[in-house]
């Protein structure tokens, strides 16, 4: 291997500063989250003890941080689900232009770059003015599958750019109808794929903040949680919170990986090449 | 006869040789239906979300915008009063300043930020593995709170956080920096922590698309390294560094929260305005706001997929 010029160097100490930049904050609340009892909101640890995080699992004096969790878990998995059928679906429709195709892409276009205040002030708007009860699980649901579906879109519109047609050729050759074309040759190969889409689905849905503002209703889920916590509570206890639900979210994204990574292993084993197809 | 009416008759002999199991009738089969409809129905669920959720709402606005309000409620009507009064008031010229002001300052840090990294994971790093594991490391922070993430800035630039009190020690500064924490330093630094992995991913996915052999000519008629980057990388990279341009500039300017929170409501963008007026319940100068708002948006991005065919880059 040729030697590493002194740019590598460089460029890796910048890398490297930049991962600094990007997760130290997120480490510094980790740490402080464990101060002690009389500790403030930062340095110095006044003690180290879980007292913060004892305080999250008592009854709370503002709020209800373990109902809004309940809500986003719920509705993180609702959005998940829709997003990766929708998206398979548009998906596939979009592998062929139809009339009418190059306006709905724009229309996903828009649905990514709009503001989010817009989507949320424009669902919350109609549902007041119709008479409908704003609802997490109705306005809400809805506003966030503006946010994630361009997402899960654009990651299948990648898919079947890279697509080889010649496997599904090869399933109708052999006699397959076009459901088990789709079920037995597109699903297995796009499989790990969508396992993307699906951590797109829930993260996004989990964290959304904007879009669920005026679309939740009295219900909170847990970033409007804590983003009402940010104005009345001044103790590490919101520290706790961030750090147990950054916990978390490093947990699903662990879990998604490795669900991709035992899909490929086993692939390898049986000897099977599902997720080669792609080019 | 064409190929097509051909193939048309043997599908029918196909069909009518294996009857389906319904019936007579060959079962229901989306192969055989016109791909306009097969790309219809398979869009249809896509198409009522951004109906519903996108197009009525932004309809809802643009209505809402000609309304009239009280102090309570607010009241159909057709006037322009809430335009008037946008148009003539010397804070939406100085908010929609500051909006700009955010998205270019942001803008072009990220640009140098994300290009420099996406740069050294695409041409620097030298085992797929690797690639993946550093890429990875850079968009984790995306799939968590951005609210957390912003909150993480208080222990550090706090009046007695750490970069003051770091700053103190080391005899650089007698007195804590005020401007750290609750100005536009803040907002802009937390603008950039959130969305630099927007510029990282498109430009990388570019960069990763680049021939290398591209690369090595270049380096055999004689080109330098600045000259290869300026020359061969950039140009090619051109897409990514659109694609990255359109999240961050459309996240900053349509952004409110960031604004609020880390400058402890004394900036004032155009996303605040509106939330502001939301707050207030004046819903029909929110929308007015908002239609601004979003006509700017949709300009800019005009402008710059002038550039870019983003689906070809897809």
């Amino acid at each position: 291997m040729e030697k590493r010029s002194r740019s590598f160097y460089t460029l890796a100490t910048f890398f490297a500063l930049f991962l600094l930049f990007l997760y130290g904050p997120t480490i510094t609340i980790a740490i402080l989250s464990f101060q002690g009892p009389q500790g403030g909101l930062t340095f110095p640890m006044r003690g180290v003890s879980l007292h913060w995080f004892r305080d999250l699992f008592e009854q709370q004096a503002v709020g209800d941080i373990w109902g809004s969790f309940s809500r986003s878990l719920t509705l993180g998995l609702m959005v998940m689900v829709t997003t990766v059928i929708v998206s398979v679906m548009g998906g596939l429709a979009f592998r062929k232009r139809f009339p009418g195709s190059g306006a709905i892409f724009y229309l996903i276009i828009t649905s990514l770059v709009i503001p989010s205040i817009l989507v949320s002030l424009g669902v919350g708007l109609i549902f007041s003015q119709s008479g409908l009860a704003v609802h997490w699980s109705t306005s809400g649901f809805g506003a966030q599958l503006t946010w994630t579906l361009p997402f899960g879109l654009l990651i299948m519109f990648a898919v079947f750019n890279r697509f080889d047609k010649s496997y599904e050729e090869a399933a109708r050759d052999q006699g397959a109808n076009a459901w088990q074309t789709i079920r037995y040759v597109v699903l297995p190969i796009i499989a790990p794929m969508l396992i993307g889409v699906a951590l797109f689905g829930f993260t996004l849905s989990y964290d959304e903040f904007a879009r669920t503002l005026l679309t939740a209703g009295s219900y909170n889920t847990l970033p409007l949680e804590i983003y009402g916590m940010t104005t009345n509570v001044t103790t590490p206890v919101i520290f706790a919170l961030g750090t147990l639900t950054t916990a978390f979210s490093f947990g699903i994204i662990g879990l998604f990986l490795a669900i991709v990574v035992i899909l490929n292993k086993r692939r390898s084993r049986h000897g099977s090449d599902a997720g080669k197809g792609m080019v | 006869m064409t190929d097509q009416a051909h193939l048309f008759i043997q599908k029918e002999a196909e069909s009518a040789e294996r009857p389906g199991k319904t019936g007579p009738r060959a079962p229901f089969s989306l192969a055989r239906l016109p791909d306009a409809v097969t790309g219809w129905l398979l869009s249809l669920p896509l198409a009522l979300v951004l109906f519903c959720f996108l197009l009525l709402p932004i309809a809802m606005i643009v209505v809402v915008s000609f309304w009239g309000a009280t102090e309570f409620s607010i009241y159909p009507a057709f006037q322009f009063d809430n335009y008037e009064f946008l148009l003539t008031s010397p804070v939406t010229y100085q908010v929609f300043f500051n909006t700009v002001k955010y998205a270019l300052i942001t803008w072009a840090i990220t640009l140098v930020i994300g290009f420099t990294v996406a740069y050294f994971l695409a041409f620097h790093v030298r085992t797929l593995t690797w690639q993946i594991i550093l890429f990875l490391l850079c968009t984790i922070p995306f799939w968590t709170s951005n609210i957390i993430r912003m909150i993480s800035w208080i222990p550090f630039l706090g009046r007695n956080g750490i970069a003051n009190s770091t700053l103190i020690s080391m005899g650089v500064i007698d007195e804590p920096l005020e401007w750290l924490l609750f100005s536009d330093f803040s907002v802009i630094l937390a603008f950039v922590h959130l969305y630099t992995l927007f510029m990282v991913v498109p430009i990388f996915n570019t960069m990763m698309r680049i021939d290398r052999s591209l690369i090595e000519a270049a380096y055999d008629n004689g080109a330098s390294g600045l000259q290869t980057l300026t020359n061969v990388i950039i140009p090619l990279t051109k897409p990514g560094i659109m694609i990255g341009s359109i999240f961050v500039v459309t996240l900053v300017m349509g952004d409110f929260i960031t604004v609020r929170f880390m400058s402890g409501s004394q900036k004032a963008n155009v996303g605040r305005l509106i939330s502001n007026d939301i707050a207030l319940l004046q819903y029909p100068s929110a929308a007015a706001t908002a239609v601004i708002l979003l006509v700017t948006v949709l300009l800019v991005i005009s402008i710059l997929l002038r550039f870019v065919d983003i689906r070809k880059e897809l």
